[in-house]
C-alpha cells in the first residue's frame, strides 16, 4: 500500500521536516531545530502537532447508541454531558486492550479519536459490535491538529475567539473561515492545549496563521518523549491486546458505576482483576545517572531474578534524565523499590517512581 | 599535528606523536540529533580496529562507536559523558571521546581524507 501523505505535508516539507514512516503515513520525526529544542519550545511556549494520521470517528445516533455504546466502553456515558470527553478504551473479551481513545459527546452523537495504526481495525470491530445499525464515518476529510503548551490558549484564541473559556477535556464547534471547526481542550503532552479538527482545505493555512502567531511545528518525535514525561502511555508500547487497562494502572479511567454492573465487554476480567490484584503492573522508571533503558530491557530484582519489561524509554529533556515506563511484578511495584536493568549486558540501578515524571503546574482557573 | 583521516563508521581520527585521538563526525551527529547519552571504553582496556568502543545515544535510539584503529585507551573525555550535548555543539574539536596509544600505526592507511570521507557521507546519507 502507498504511503500515505497529510494535508499539512507540504507545510511540513517547507519547514525542512525529516519524514519517518508511521502507521502508513510519512509523517515529522522532527523539523531543523531537533527533538530536545522542540520539547523545550513545547513546555515553555507553544507546539502544533499533525496528528493527522489519527482516526477520527463521527457515530451517528441518539439514546438507543448510549445503550450499546456502554456494552462496548467501561464509561457512564448516559452521563456524558454534551461536548464533554472521556479517556478510554476499545477491549477484547479477555480486556486486553485493542485501542485507547477519546470519546466525546457531541450533538449528533460521538466523535472517537482512534490511534492511527488502529483505525481500521477499531472501525470493522465497532461496526460489528454495533450490527451497522448506526451510521458511522471514518473521516478522512478532516485534519487534526494539537497546539500544547502555555501560550498555545492565548495564541488560538487569536484566530479563534472563545477557545480560552473550554475548560479542560470539553469542546465546542467554532468557524474558521464559515469552516466548522470542532476543538476539544485536551492533548497529550502533560501541558494545557488543544485538539482541533478542521477540513483538509484549510488544515495549510491554519496551521501556517498559527505559526505567524508564533507557535512552531513539532515533530512525532518530541511527541514522544513529551507524552513519556507526562506518564501517557503510547499504544503498540505500553498498551496491546495482552494488558488490561488494570495492569496499565488506568483503572481511574473505568466508571465505577459501570463496574457494579458489569455488561460491557471484558468486564468479568475486569472485576475480578479490580478484586483479586494483578500479576504484572505498569510503573514508572528512574534509572539512576544517565543510562537510557529502551522498550524491551529487561528488568531485574535486587537478588538478579527477572521481574519484567520495560515499554518505553527515552532521556526526558526537561527532566534532563532518562525516564522509562515498564510492566513489572506486582509485588515489586511500590514506589522507590530498587530494581536493576539491563542494558547492553551490564545491569544498572534503578527505582520504581511515581508518574508523571514532569507536572505542570496549571494556570488557576484553568481547569 | 598529523592529517585528520575518516571512517566509514563515520569516527575521526587525528595522531598526536604516538597518541591518536579519537571522535564522531560532525556528519554524524547530523544524523544522530540530540545525543544525550555517552558512554566511553575504560581506560588501560585494549580495543581492536572497528570493534565497539562505545555508544552514543539520541532520544530516539543509540548507536555504537567504533574505533577505526587498534590500541590501549589511554584517557577518555568525561566532560561529554557529563554532558553529552558537547558532542553535536563541537564534535571534531573538544568533543573527543577517547585517546589510544596505537598498536600498529599502518592502520592509518586503511582509512578516508577529508575530501574522499565527504564524497562517502554525502553518497551514503538518506
Amino acid at each position: 500500500m502507498e504511503t500515505k501523505k497529510t494535508s499539512l505535508y507540504q507545510l511540513h516539507q517547507d519547514c525542512n521536516a525529516k519524514f519517518v514512516e508511521f502507521a502508513g503515513y510519512h509523517m515529522p520525526i522532527q523539523y531543523s531545530e531537533g527533538i530536545v529544542e522542540e520539547h523545550k519550545f513545547t513546555r515553555n511556549h507553544s507546539g502544533i502537532f499533525d496528528v493527522s494520521h489519527m482516526g477520527q470517528l463521527f457515530v451517528y445516533g441518539g439514546g438507543e447508541l448510549i445503550k450499546d455504546l456502554e456494552k462496548i466502553f467501561p464509561l457512564d456515558l448516559k452521563n456524558l454531558r454534551l461536548n464533554h470527553s472521556k479517556y478510554s478504551f476499545l477491549m477484547d473479551k479477555d480486556a486486553g486492550i485493542q485501542d485507547d481513545l477519546i470519546i466525546t459527546k457531541i450533538n449528533e452523537g460521538f466523535l472517537i479519536i482512534l490511534n492511527a495504526a488502529c483505525k481500521d481495525n477499531d472501525f470493522k470491530i465497532l461496526k460489528e459490535l454495533l450490527n451497522e445499525k448506526y451510521k458511522m464515518v471514518l473521516d478522512e476529510n478532516r485534519s487534526l491538529i494539537a497546539i500544547q503548551g502555555p501560550k498555545s490558549s492565548e495564541i488560538l484564541n487569536e484566530l479563534v475567539d472563545g477557545v480560552k473559556d473550554l475548560n479542560f477535556m470539553t469542546g465546542n464547534w467554532f468557524s474558521f473561515e464559515k469552516q466548522k471547526i470542532y476543538i476539544t481542550r485536551s492533548g497529550y503532552t502533560g501541558e494545557d492545549g488543544f485538539e482541533i479538527s478542521i477540513p483538509n482545505d484549510f488544515v495549510d493555512k491554519f496551521t501556517r496563521e498559527l505559526i505567524n502567531k508564533g507557535s512552531k511545528l513539532i515533530g512525532l518525535g518530541a511527541r514522544d518523549t513529551l507524552r513519556l514525561e507526562a506518564g501517557l502511555c503510547l499504544y503498540g508500547h505500553d498498551l496491546d491486546k495482552d494488558k488490561t487497562p488494570v495492569e496499565a494502572n488506568l483503572k481511574w479511567a473505568i466508571s465505577k458505576e459501570r463496574i457494579s454492573k458489569g455488561d460491557f465487554i471484558g468486564s468479568d476480567i475486569i472485576i475480578k482483576q479490580l478484586n483479586n490484584g494483578v500479576s504484572k503492573i505498569r510503573v514508572g522508571i528512574k534509572p539512576e545517572g544517565r543510562i537510557i533503558a529502551r522498550e524491551k530491557t529487561k528488568i531485574f530484582n535486587h537478588l538478579d531474578v527477572h521481574i519484567g519489561e520495560i515499554t518505553s524509554g527515552t532521556f526526558g529533556p526537561s527532566v534532563n534524565g532518562p525516564v522509562a515506563m515498564g510492566y513489572v511484578e506486582n509485588e515489586f511495584s511500590k514506589k522507590n523499590t530498587k530494581i536493576l536493568l539491563e542494558v547492553r549486558g551490564k545491569k544498572y540501578p534503578a527505582s520504581i517512581c511515581g508518574l508523571p515524571f514532569y507536572k505542570k503546574s496549571y494556570v488557576k482557573g484553568v481547569y | 599535528m598529523s592529517e585528520v583521516k575518516y571512517s566509514k563508521e563515520h569516527e575521526w581520527i587525528k595522531l598526536d606523536g604516538d597518541v591518536a585521538i579519537i571522535g564522531i563526525t560532525k556528519h554524524a551527529t547530523e544524523m544522530l540529533g540530540d545525543i544525550v547519552f555517552a558512554e566511553l571504553p575504560e581506560k588501560g582496556s585494549n580495543v581492536e580496529k572497528d570493534g565497539t568502543a562505545g555508544v552514543v545515544e539520541s532520544t530516539k535510539a543509540a548507536s555504537d562507536v567504533y574505533t577505526p584503529v587498534s590500541g590501549e585507551v589511554v584517557d577518555t573525555n568525561q566532560a561529554i559523558v557529563d554532558d553529552p550535548s558537547k558532542i553535536n555543539q563541537d564534535p571534531e574539536n573538544s568533543a573527543w571521546f577517547f585517546k589510544l596509544k596505537m598498536k600498529d600505526p599502518s592502520e592509518m592507511d586503511t582509512l578516508m581524507n577529508k575530501d574522499d570521507y565527504d564524497k562517502f557521507a554525502k553518497e551514503t546519507s538518506v
